[in-house]
């Protein structure tokens, strides 16, 4: 099963144009073919949220999308078997989960990784497990091939080169201060952030989220580092379209994926 | 004292820092501060000429000689937090934070309120201090508060609503937490309770260790011995963890925590979570929450917006790991009984909080001997919670 490295590795620049969506919203059956479309638009490696009843990394957009998976009885165990259906049916895209830390801790760690590997998930990120707490899952997850994601975010200064030097799969660059939502600018120096990650860890690629809707702004971020992560903007498409979701996000896939590999 | 956390803001497994990144370097930067003025002689009394002389302490520790008389067995009293300026607990560890966060540079403390309570006592330092001050509280509990609501800005402050989940007590935590990575730099996150990523368990526990520190001297002076027992309410924990700490090497005192069990604990409709909660990780901590069988945090209940949580602080939760404190269920009906017994039977009406360790202590006192002695913490004053108790009851008051 292809890794999150293999993400960035097969891209045909090198560089990941990675999306986002809330399993189970609208449906999970819609998820499903959110997916298969995404991959077919371009996606390198997609975020599949496992819905949290108290996101608290995310902006209004996301939270709101959390409500509604969860309105569906969406469970941790559905996320799973729509993942194997999605491998049965041959969708061999990259997959991470993003979720919160009590959603694995809950489900218990082993055999959340173990149902990871099983279904052919790629690793996890969790907004809430710092540096100082990620051993608990990166040696459970790390046992099966999978990697835990850490993040980086502008107020993170000293601490870039610790978190770089430990990292696999992804650096996740977390773009502004606040929580997830589109912005219309970025102001923070991602450049000087990447060069510190680089520097401390030459292996290991990093992208940037948090705030970026358009394909300018992605194009902007995918130069300055090896990838662009886009939640907020494709998650409201999904809530404003409902259940005819899946044409126009893919449409805006296939745009915002072309910007990044035109770089 | 041996239950200090450890270097990594751990009791046994509980606490920890679970944040996001973005909030770690701000937390690094509390504790630093923290260590440096815990220890500074001028900090320190600073902190007691603001209790003493803006907050009203010592608190008294009252005899209840009517109750005593009328249950027929331990002599009971209680530590009389409603007292307090602001009339609660919540100001000790307020006035300990604001002084803190005045001395980092800080110019903004935000906060979260459930009752009402801790923020009533956030916005009443921010005045003191002259900082700007936004508390996050609830719709629900605005509508439920809405004198506390009126009284924070009177004092200046900003109330924000929030409507996200529950919209009580964690979704104003949640929310104060979104703000906090929002606009780290000139402000500093009051935190309410013993909870949340470590340092604010530890911090917040040292400020309302005053509890315990006179309780336990003023019993000394009038009883010439320790309680047998020590009773409070617990919500997130922090009056209860206060009452307790200066006890906890005293292996004869039984500490009691009493939660607040809503319409009981074998019922949805309950907010204990010691007694229904599963080890989980959310708010910061690794604690007790309780939640699904998927790690959803449950929409809790209880009559008592301040107990309204659905965690427990970690320090909590490593005192019931070791058998060290007992945590016991007290129901929305219990609750409301003591609230009016001990009206009626000492002049003291106490909040709704409080009243939920009053209704234990009228359990207890009865099966304990005429020599035994039990302190009752009165974490805060119940004028907040007339008019819906009058509701409770059945009479149609409104505020």
């Amino acid at each position: 099963m292809k890794t999150i490295a293999d993400a960035f590795a097969l891209s045909p620049n090198g560089k990941a144009f990675i999306p986002f969506i809330t399993a189970g919203d609208p449906t999970i059956e819609v998820t499903e073919q959110l997916v298969r479309a995404m991959a077919e638009a371009g996606a390198d490696l997609i975020e599949l949220g496992v819905p949290f009843s108290d996101p608290t990394a995310e902006g209004p957009v996301i939270q709101d999308a959390n409500i509604r998976a969860l309105r569906n009885n969406v469970t941790t165990d559905d996320v799973f078997d729509m993942v194997e259906r999605l491998r049965e049916g041959g969708c061999a895209v990259p997959l991470v989960i993003m979720t919160y830390a009590n959603v694995v801790f809950s489900y218990g760690i082993e055999r959340f990784a173990e149902r990871e590997r099983e279904v052919g998930l790629a690793g996890v990120i969790l907004p809430d497990v710092p540096h100082e707490e990620k051993a608990e899952f990166a040696e459970v997850f790390g046992s099966h091939g999978l990697d835990v994601v850490s993040l980086i975010a502008p107020t993170s200064h000293e601490r870039i080169r610790q978190i770089a030097a430990d990292a696999s799969g992804f650096v996740y660059i977390v773009s502004s201060l606040g929580v997830t939502g589109v912005r219309s600018e970025i102001t923070s120096d991602i450049a000087g952030m990447v060069e510190l990650i680089r520097s401390a860890n030459p292996q290991v690629p990093c992208a940037v989220g948090f705030g970026i809707s358009t394909p300018e702004q992605a194009k902007r971020m995918a130069s300055a580092s090896d990838g662009a992560i886009v939640g907020s903007a494709i998650v409201r498409m999904i809530g404003e379209c409902g259940e005819g979701c899946v044409r126009p996000v893919a449409t805006y896939v296939r745009e915002m994926a072309a910007a990044v590999h035109s770089v | 004292m041996a239950n200090s956390p450890d270097s990594r803001g751990r009791f046994g497994i509980h606490g920890g820092q679970y944040i996001p990144e973005t909030l770690m370097n701000a937390v690094i930067e509390l504790e630093e501060a923290y260590d440096r003025y815990k220890l500074d002689p001028a900090f320190n009394a600073e902190l007691t000429d603001l209790f003493n002389n803006y907050a009203g302490r010592p608190s008294l520790l009252y005899f209840a000689a009517n109750m005593t008389a009328d249950l027929g067995g331990a002599k009971v009293y209680l530590k009389r937090e409603d007292l307090n300026h602001t009339g609660a607990h919540k100001i000790n560890n307020v006035l300990g934070q604001a002084l803190l966060a005045k001395r980092m540079g800080k110019k903004r403390l935000i906060a979260e309120t459930g009752a009402g309570q801790h923020g009533v006592a956030t916005a009443t330092a921010a005045a003191l201090m002259g900082m700007d001050c936004v508390v996050y509280m609830g719709v629900e509990d605005m509508e439920r508060q809405a004198l506390n609501v009126y009284r924070m800005r009177l004092l200046g402050a900003e109330v924000r609503g929030v409507s996200a989940g529950t919209g009580t007590l964690k979704d104003a935590v949640s929310e104060t937490f979104r703000e906090w990575t929002n606009r780290i730099d000139d402000t500093h996150y009051c935190l309410g309770s013993v909870m949340g990523p470590h340092p604010f368990p530890t911090i917040v526990r040292d400020f309302q260790a005053v509890i315990s520190r006179e309780a336990r001297a003023q019993c000394l002076a009038v009883e010439g011995k320790l309680p047998d027992a020590v009773l409070a309410c617990v919500g997130g924990g922090s009056n209860a963890i206060g009452s307790f700490y200066h006890f906890i090497d005293d292996a004869g005192v039984r500490l009691i925590g009493c939660e607040a069990a809503g319409r009981g604990i074998d019922t949805w409709e309950t907010a204990a979570t010691m007694n229904t909660g599963k080890l989980g990780i959310f708010h910061g901590m690794k604690s007790y929450f309780c939640q699904d069988e998927y790690g959803q945090i449950a929409p809790v209940y209880s009559i008592s917006a301040g107990l309204d949580y659905p965690g427990v602080g970690p320090e909590h939760a490593w005192l019931h790991d070791t058998g060290r404190a007992e945590y016991v269920p007290v129901t929305d009906e219990e609750a409301v009984s003591a609230f009016e017994y001990l009206s009626r039977m000492e002049g003291v009406i106490p909040a709704i909080e409080s009243a939920h360790a009053v209704a234990h202590a009228i359990k207890i006192a009865p099966t304990m001997g005429k020599d035994q002695v039990i302190v009752v913490t009165l974490s805060g004053r119940g004028d907040k919670d007339v008019a819906a108790i009058a509701r409770y009851r059945g009479h149609d008051l409104h505020e």
